[in-house]
């Protein structure tokens, strides 16, 4: 019994340290470079977030950043159906069936940027949902900048804002230090010092702006591991059957150790 | 004719199932085979938890080698192609993501169960005499095991994947005179390239699996050859019945059968948890980076080795460049691996089992766990993690001061083995296994 | 039994001999399958070392060649110049060049082996962009101490005409000197330093 009782215990600490390791990543993330990053308020199962984030990727993103590992009719899992997706998704020509590539060439890209823009397929799984609505986010006019535009989260960028007409610019403005109050922080700014003003206001509201960047970022999430919600739900029923199975097996080891002494 | 010899086979409950057991076992030997190693293998009945960990660790073998042959009717080992084609099991191959999490969750599940599995050894003296050969082809193993690990990394050619392997293959470079060269024919290139990718994937793929299972064999052989340890230390072979079994043993099957298979489920059940929920487990199973293709003109900011090579990655970083080279702190790597063959021989105990040692070998034991754990630790984060020390200590950063005193604990916990064995106070061992 | 302890000698030798015989085999055996770990011609061809010619690069100028489809630059610097690096030796995170990025002879003041002629893979060590030369007279973007070197375009490191990391840049480390070698004044062998003058 004793025994029993110890492997019980050791592995509900497995069981408790396992889950603990999901909510390391943010923490993980945020560290890096040194800015606060803000919690991306996204939901997987989300349909209607996941539509219209995929309908700002295909106006906004599909440019000039492939995601050439990601199929088009495999949107149909967001509840589009095949002539939906042709008809308020894709631009450039290309079947319902082809991958999401993007008709500028590297060697053009390159040219024009410096560096050719990343394929976004698996983005969200490198960067993290919380640094790219962070990103996404932080954009300012930064007349020091070759393309005119800077970011707090990724400091000297070199992609220009692409949705500043939904946004509007901002600046940096930097003020002196507040005592005892804190920063209004709307968009996450840093230290309390320093202030990101909009100047021109975009085609959308502060609050509009970030549902829009908020369900971009669904999409982009949903498109690193387009299977990861299917994959939760078998892993519901495999836990269960295993839970099951543990009594099963447990009495049947019981059963013929009835003969140890 | 001695096969015709044998005994025919009985008691299946069915005449026809007999036959056919006779017909194989007078041409192969199934039913002495079945019980040298099951039946009438006997195993000592205070095994405890810690024992399911060897069982274990073969289970998660064979999970490696069936989803590593399915992974292998898609993926492609060619520079690039192989990213793209890792993404495309995840994605478009139907329970791809399934094959794939469980290989990459595998891997960190092989070396969790045999880290565990080389502790118990230590907790109980399974490497002391007579099972030295076991713990030897047990070192090689993970020897092979961190071989093959190393290969498996670069296939995703991912920057991790590129980059941590050109972190390790540089480290040959270090070697006085033919480094340089050494790493030139390791790569088969002037950098990591579809040349190393190509080779690194048949060795994955082939080569080692071919030796570790070898190995493996050789490993059960060595052990089915002396009996199995257990956690008292002594011997069950020392009191046996009439028929020459021993008291203290019970047949391996079916009593450890049905009992592993319970550590299966709970083994399972973890497994699963990662699979299903955490594929990642918080960036130390699949690290964020290696979702970005591999690109050697871009190195990342900070570069780690997966956790279960990190212990010995701190010690190599913790060694200080000597004579303008990183060779010392290779050789320092190199060591704290090797010296594991010579641990039979490093410890002069009188008894076995910490259960009957002395306080000497439990606190080396714990300090040993302890900088183990820290130097894995520091190992995946950047020397600057801790911050540094004030100009007192010259402004050095804390955790390498830190990584070198846990590398010194580390080395003395080996090479003062023999001499704090050997004055430790023990205790006198039972005659008989005790629960 | 008495077989046991008359050792055969003859036959004792033909074992030795065939088993030496047969060890030599394998071992040659195994050397082709040894060599076939070295570069291919393939690869051979696409790492072979480059030659430059800089009879023609005039004092203060940089030309750019490609070496492993790296950028390599070759600048012949100025005595100004090469004034201005010991000036912005407070300034560099490693102005002795500890950390190895340069083979052991180009490992001083200059970072190279004619203190004039630098040669330079010009790809940032922070995340391998390009930087843009910014010479002395970008004072008003680089401030008023410039000296003349580099920018990188992505992250804003700094170099100095030497190629090392300014204190504070994102880039860890100095840009990298390749193993480099004259062939004749006006020549450089640059991916190699073997053979050469």
């Amino acid at each position: 019994m004793k025994k029993l009782i110890t492997s019980l215990l050791l592995s509900a600490a497995v069981l408790v340290a396992v889950p603990a390791a999901l909510f390391a990543p943010s923490a993980v993330m945020a560290s890096e470079g040194g800015v606060r990053l803000d919690r991306a308020p996204i939901e997987p199962t989300d349909v209607v977030s996941l539509q219209s984030g995929a309908r700002t990727f295909a106006n906004y993103c599909l440019n000039c950043h492939s995601a050439s590992l990601m199929r088009w009719n495999r949107l149909t899992e967001l509840g589009l159906n095949e002539s939906q997706i042709m008809d308020n998704l894709i631009f450039d020509g290309s079947k319902v069936g082809d991958l999401m590539n993007v008709s500028m060439t590297k060697k053009d890209a390159r040219k024009w940027f410096g560096a050719a823009p990343p394929d976004l397929s698996v983005i969200a799984r490198a960067r993290g949902a919380d640094w790219l609505y962070s990103y996404l986010r932080g954009f300012y006019r930064d007349p020091a900048r070759p393309t005119g535009w800077n970011n707090y989260v990724f400091e000297n960028v070199g992609m220009p804002n692409p949705l500043w007409q939904l946004q509007g610019e901002r600046v940096r403005v930097e003020h002196a230090v507040m005592k005892g109050g804190e920063a209004k922080e709307g968009h996450g700014g840093a230290a309390g010092t320093v202030k990101y003003e909009m100047v021109k206001p975009g085609s959308l509201t502060p609050v509009q702006y970030d549902e829009t960047v908020r369900d971009l970022v669904n999409f982009l999430v949903y498109m690193g591991e387009p299977a990861a919600t299917t994959r939760k739900q078998i892993g519901i029923f495999v836990l269960l059957f295993l839970l099951a199975l543990w009594p099963l097996v447990y009495l049947l080891k019981r059963e013929f150790w009835k003969d140890v002494h | 004719m001695a096969a015709a010899e044998k005994p025919p086979v009985t008691g299946t409950g069915s005449a026809a199932l007999d036959g056919a057991l006779t017909w194989v076992d007078q041409r192969f030997p199934l039913i002495s085979t079945w019980k040298a190693h099951l039946a009438e293998y006997y195993a000592p009945k205070n095994f405890n938890f810690w024992y399911y960990f060897g069982g274990l660790a073969m289970l998660v073998l064979g999970i490696q080698i069936v989803t590593g042959i399915f992974l292998t009717m898609n993926y492609k080992p060619d520079a690039n192609l192989a990213f793209a084609s890792v993404e495309y099991i995840m994605r478009e191959v139907p329970g791809g993501w399934f094959i794939r999490y469980m290989h990459s969750t595998g891997a960190s599940a092989f070396f969790i169960c045999v880290y565990l599995h080389m502790f118990r050894a230590l907790l109980y003296g399974s490497h002391r005499k007579p099972r030295e050969l076991i713990w030897i082809f047990g070192v090689l193993i993970y020897l092979l095991l961190m071989g093959e690990a190393f290969f498996g990394y670069l296939l995703p050619w991912g920057q991790m994947s590129y980059w941590g392997a050109q972190v390790i293959i540089n480290l040959f470079s270090a070697i006085p005179f033919i480094g340089p060269d050494l790493s030139l024919w390791i790569r088969g290139d002037y950098v990591i390239s579809d040349a190393t990718l190509n080779r690194f994937f048949a060795l994955h793929v082939i080569a080692l699996p071919l030796a570790l299972l070898g190995l493996v064999m050789a490993h059960l052989l060595a052990l089915h050859e002396v009996g199995s340890n257990n956690p008292d230390g002594i011997e069950i072979s020392k009191h046996k019945d009439a028929k020459g079994v021993p008291l203290d043993g019970i047949p391996f099957h079916p009593y450890y059968t049905v009992k592993d298979i319970l550590g299966v489920v709970v083994f399972l059940i973890v497994f699963s948890i990662i699979v299903f929920f955490t594929p990642e487990m918080g960036g130390y199973f699949l690290e964020y980076n290696n979702f970005v293709p591999a690109d050697p003109l871009k190195t990342p900011a900070h570069i780690a080795p997966v956790w279960y090579f990190t212990p010995y990655y701190s010690i190599l970083r913790g060694v200080p460049p000597m004579f303008n080279s990183q060779f010392p702190g290779v050789v320092a790597m190199g060591v704290s691996v090797m010296v594991l063959f010579a641990l039979p021989w490093l410890d002069r105990s009188p008894v076995k089992s910490i259960r009957y040692r002395g306080p000497y070998f439990k606190g080396a034991l714990a300090a040993f766990v302890v900088v183990f754990l820290i130097l894995g630790y520091l190992g995946t984060e950047t020397i600057t993690v801790w911050g540094q020390f004030g100009p007192w200590l010259d402004n050095a950063d804390r955790a390498t001061v830190v990584a070198r005193i846990c590398t010194v604990v580390y080395f003395l916990f080996f090479f003062l083995m023999p001499w704090y064995t050997k004055v430790d106070k023990t205790k006198p061992e039972p005659e008989r296994v005790t629960h | 039994m008495s077989d046991v302890k008359k050792v055969n000698k003859g036959r004792r030798n033909l074992v030795i001999a065939s088993c030496a015989a047969g060890g030599a085999a394998g071992v040659a055996a195994a050397v082709p399958f040894a060599a076939s770990w070295l570069p291919s011609e393939r690869a051979k061809a696409g790492g072979a070392p480059v030659v430059a010619d800089i009879s023609t690069l005039k004092p203060g100028e940089m030309m750019t060649v490609e070496w492993r489809s790296k950028p390599v630059w070759i600048i012949r610097r100025t005595k100004e110049m090469l004034e201005g690096l010991a000036r912005a030796d407070a300034k560099v995170s490693d102005p002795k060049s500890d950390v190895p990025m340069q083979p052991e002879y180009a490992k001083n003041e200059y970072r190279s082996i004619k203190p004039e002629l630098l040669v330079l893979v010009g790809i940032c060590t922070h995340l391998g962009c390009s930087p843009q030369e910014k010479p002395a007279a970008d004072k008003a973007e680089m401030g008023a101490d410039w000296a003349g070197g580099f920018l990188c375009p992505c992250h804003g490191s700094k170099f100095d005409l030497a190629g090392r990391v300014y204190k504070g840049a994102p880039a860890p480390v100095n840009l990298e000197v390749p193993k480099y070698t004259y062939l004749s004044d006006t020549r450089i062998l640059i991916g190699d330093d073997t053979k050469g003058a």
